[in-house]
């Protein structure tokens, strides 16, 4: 066939084909010539009739030219002075006089250590006034677990002995033995899991709480998987316990959250004491719910890191 | 005030859902499907009872989360609307993966599936939160849930270029995400609520005040931007094809069908609820018209062009999607009932479409190009009326429910009057034409004779062919019942405010 230069109207058709992505063309394309059951006989291949040359691919060049790149600087130059303007025009931070209503904040400081019993008025908050945000966002961990685990998971393979093989071919490559960091890790991994216990444990009286206290623990776990390997950190965290753990925390958070918002709700007593606010046994439902949300939060960041780690899970 | 026992079912729908994505994660692949299907059905009767409720008593309730109710505490509502648009998108669900079983169990690998139940069930979940939330930050946080949920559902298959799509919906929906969460805050700091009613109250405060307008105005555009960016209104729709005609069946339904529509509905939450007539007084809806009359005809040219069917369904969501920001952009009250029932009709025919699509693909040796769906719909009969009911849909052949809800939107044009009448009259005419060159030139094409071979004739999908019937007659339903529907629309629309 002659190759000539694509007139106005093929180039445009090229354009709307695939939108200007030379990346979707590629992969619909290969998709096409190589069907994923592979049963296709090839008289039931498409004969495409329209051939764009590919030389004169207008797609390739738009996302090179320099109008484009003039654009993209162009809006985003926009976007920034749109939003610096509006910055300097809102109410200046900490101001109270400048808020328009500031009931919510009055009322939550007001009201929080004996509504709630939580020392710690961001607890209270975060896991009562507004517990319901909080369970969506302790399972947003989850479902980011869940899909990572989706993509990258090991016991995504096909079978078993697949499944082996990997996990034997991607710990061959785990660092050996250090000894600076195994000393150092002897050392800092006990104190790690105790402070991260500590501030989950605290976290209705003082800073802290589930989320921070189970970041802590998480790097603690990390800090001991790198420094001692899996066979190590198997003895006491596997992907068993990952999974029942995490689930496990995930049930008995829903299940008292729900029983929490069915009975306030309904106006009926859900017979949970707030007791003393100070005391380490108080808060009601804070304390247990912060042990969970911790425990979460530690076997996320772990999942997450072994993942792209390699090995195990 | 005590609830009924019958208003406690939002609370139990949600924590309902969260608890069986926890356990399915853990089951075995069976087991796992079959929690999906329960957890959806327990879920459609919840949604149509509380339907029936609401629309029968004609009043929206308030269900508190917690002992301390707003302004301090979360809050869910229900009403006919958000019931409505609820329980169509939950019965899309359940359709979806009824109708994608078997290609569900085919393309998602047996160790895999307990994973894409649990964020299957997390996404019931979202939908539910999102519909019937009274809150702007639980918003966002069901919003992000969704968001990650809709990745694995594009990438559950595993391939090369199902990662691919996943990883370009990532990118743009963050951006979306981002925009949505940078507007939110900036109003939150503006009026210090975060429930829609109180909200409501600081903004028009302070619009009458006319403090903060720059701000104010500037978070709205950004929450709106957002929304149109994660439900792909024209010229962000780019991760859209790729997303929707790779997926396995089950995926792009839901996709198509519930994800998209689910922040449109939110986004009309926040127009009428949170703010009032802000926003249309300072010309956003002015944008949206035109991004909304660009992305029709720009959607349907698209289609026409492409060389598979699927893709070709994708494009049409692009025009689809352009459809329901007109009606918003038209800023009456019409126009957003119009837009409420295309959300629902388009639901529908839309999930409809992906279905038969990936079955009548299935049976073509897993080839979607026109010449090679030459006959497809003998070989699969219900798959291919399916279709063909769909297409008809979104041209609007009378009695579907396409052809109601353009009948919507051209009298909600009608209404406003003045140039955009025409422009909008016009638009809708011009759109149908396009969407007969693409949309029936598709059905007519799998009616035609094909180089079939007889001999092997594929097993008959049965849930599959259950599943798109019910879509049918609920297509149906939408086109012959439209007026009783809208009615219940505007009545939930009327309690809004």
């Amino acid at each position: 066939m002659k190759k000539q230069k694509p007139d106005f109207f093929s180039a445009f058709h090229a354009w709307l084909e695939y939108g200007g992505s030379s990346l979707d063309r590629e992969m619909t394309e290969s998709l096409e010539n190589k069907p994923e059951t592979g049963t296709v006989e090839s008289k039931n291949k498409p004969k495409s009739k329209k051939k764009t040359p590919p030389q004169n691919n207008p797609r390739r060049a738009y996302a090179d030219a320099w109008w484009y790149r003039l654009l993209a600087l162009a809006v985003a130059a926009a976007m920034i002075w749109l939003l610096a303007e509006a910055v300097a025009r809102m109410p200046q931070f900490g101001n109270a006089d400048t808020l328009a209503d500031s009931e919510l904040t009055e009322f939550y400081v007001e009201h929080t250590k004996e509504e709630t019993g939580a020392m710690n008025i961001v607890t209270g908050i975060i896991l009562d006034y507004r517990g319901f945000d909080t369970l969506g966002e302790s399972h947003v961990l989850f479902i980011a677990v869940c899909t990572v685990l989706l993509m990258l998971s090991i016991y995504g393979e096909k079978d078993e002995e697949t499944r082996l093989k990997r996990n034997e071919m991607e710990r061959h490559f785990e660092p050996g033995d250090d000894v600076i960091l195994q000393s150092a890790a002897r050392l800092l991994t006990p104190l790690i899991f105790v402070y991260g216990i500590y501030i989950i444990l605290n976290g209705h009286l003082s800073p802290g709480g589930g989320f921070s206290g189970g970041a802590v623990l998480g790097a603690g776990l990390i800090l001991y998987q790198n420094a001692f390997g899996y066979e190590k950190i198997e003895r006491f965290f596997t992907y068993k316990t990952f999974k029942w753990v995490s689930v496990c925390s995930l049930l008995f958070y829903s299940l008292a959250k729900g029983y929490h918002f069915f009975t306030g709700a309904n106006h009926m007593d859900s017979h949970i004491s707030t007791g003393v606010p100070g005391n380490i046994l108080s808060g009601g439902l804070l304390l247990p719910l912060n042990f969970v949300v911790g425990c979460v939060v530690a076997c996320t960041m772990y999942a997450l890191f072994t993942m792209f780690r390699k090995g195990e899970f | 005030m005590s609830m009924a026992l019958w208003q406690n079912l939002p609370l139990l729908m949600i924590v309902g859902a969260l608890m069986c994505a926890a356990v399915s994660s853990v089951l075995k692949a069976k087991a796992a499907r079959a929690v999906m299907l329960g957890l959806s059905i327990l879920e459609c009767a919840g949604m149509i009872t509380l339907l029936y409720f609401t629309v029968s008593l004609g009043e929206s309730f308030v269900f508190p989360m917690g002992e301390i109710g707003a302004p301090f505490g979360n809050e869910l509502r229900v009403g006919p609307a958000e019931a409505l648009v609820g329980a169509l998108l939950a019965l899309v669900m359940l359709l979806a993966v009824v109708g994608g079983f078997q290609q569900l169990k085919r393309d998602v690998r047996e160790n895999r599936t307990p994973l894409y139940a649990a964020v299957y069930c997390l996404l019931f979940a979202a939908m539910v939160a999102m519909t019937f939330t009274n809150d702007l930050f639980t918003a966002y946080v069901f919003i992000e849930i969704s968001t990650i949920a809709a990745c694995a559902l594009i990438s559950a298959r595993g391939h090369g270029q199902h990662i691919f799509a996943a990883a370009r919906y990532m990118i743009m929906n963050l951006l979306g995400s981002g925009l949505f969460l940078l507007g939110l805050s900036m109003l939150y700091s503006l009026t210090g609520h975060l429930l829609f009613p109180q909200l409501g109250a600081a903004v028009r405060q302070l619009i009458l005040e006319n403090r903060y307008s720059m701000p104010l105005y500037l978070s709205f555009l950004l929450m709106t931007m957002g929304v149109a960016i994660k439900s792909a209104l024209y010229p962000f729709h780019t991760w859209l094809p790729s997303a929707y005609s790779n997926s396995t069946a089950a995926s792009s339904a839901i996709l198509s069908s519930v994800v998209s529509k689910m922040y449109i509905f939110l986004l009309i939450k926040i127009f009428l609820r949170a703010e009032g007539t802000a926003v249309f007084a300072r010309r956003i809806d002015d944008v949206l018209f035109l991004f909304a009359m660009v992305g029709i005809i720009a959607g349907s040219l698209h289609a026409i062009v492409q060389r598979h069917v699927l893709r070709m369904v994708a494009y049409s969501s692009v025009a689809q999607i352009g459809y329901i920001f007109l009606g918003l952009a038209l800023g009456t009250r019409e126009g957003v009932a119009a837009t409420v029932f295309h959300i629902l009709a388009h639901s529908a025919a839309k999930s409809m479409l992906f279905l038969a699509g990936n079955e009548l693909r299935s049976v073509s040796g897993q080839n979607d190009t026109f010449p090679a769906l030459r006959g497809a719909a003998k070989k699969a009969p219900v798959a291919g009326l399916a279709f063909l009911v769909g297409a008809c849909s979104l041209v609007g052949v009378p009695l579907l429910g396409g052809f109601s809800s353009k009948v919507f939107l051209a009298q909600a044009g009608i209404g406003i009057g003045g140039w955009r009448m025409y422009v909008v009259l016009a638009e809708i005419v011009l759109s149908t034409a396009l969407n007969v060159a693409y949309m029936l030139r598709a059905a007519l094409n799998l009616y035609r004779d094909g180089e079939t071979d007889a001999k092997e004739k594929p097993a008959s999908n049965w849930p599959l062919n259950a599943a798109v019937s019910l879509l049918m007659a609920l297509t149906v339903f939408l086109g012959v019942c439209g007026s009783t529907v809208m009615d219940w629309i505007q009545k939930g629309i009327a309690l809004f405010v």
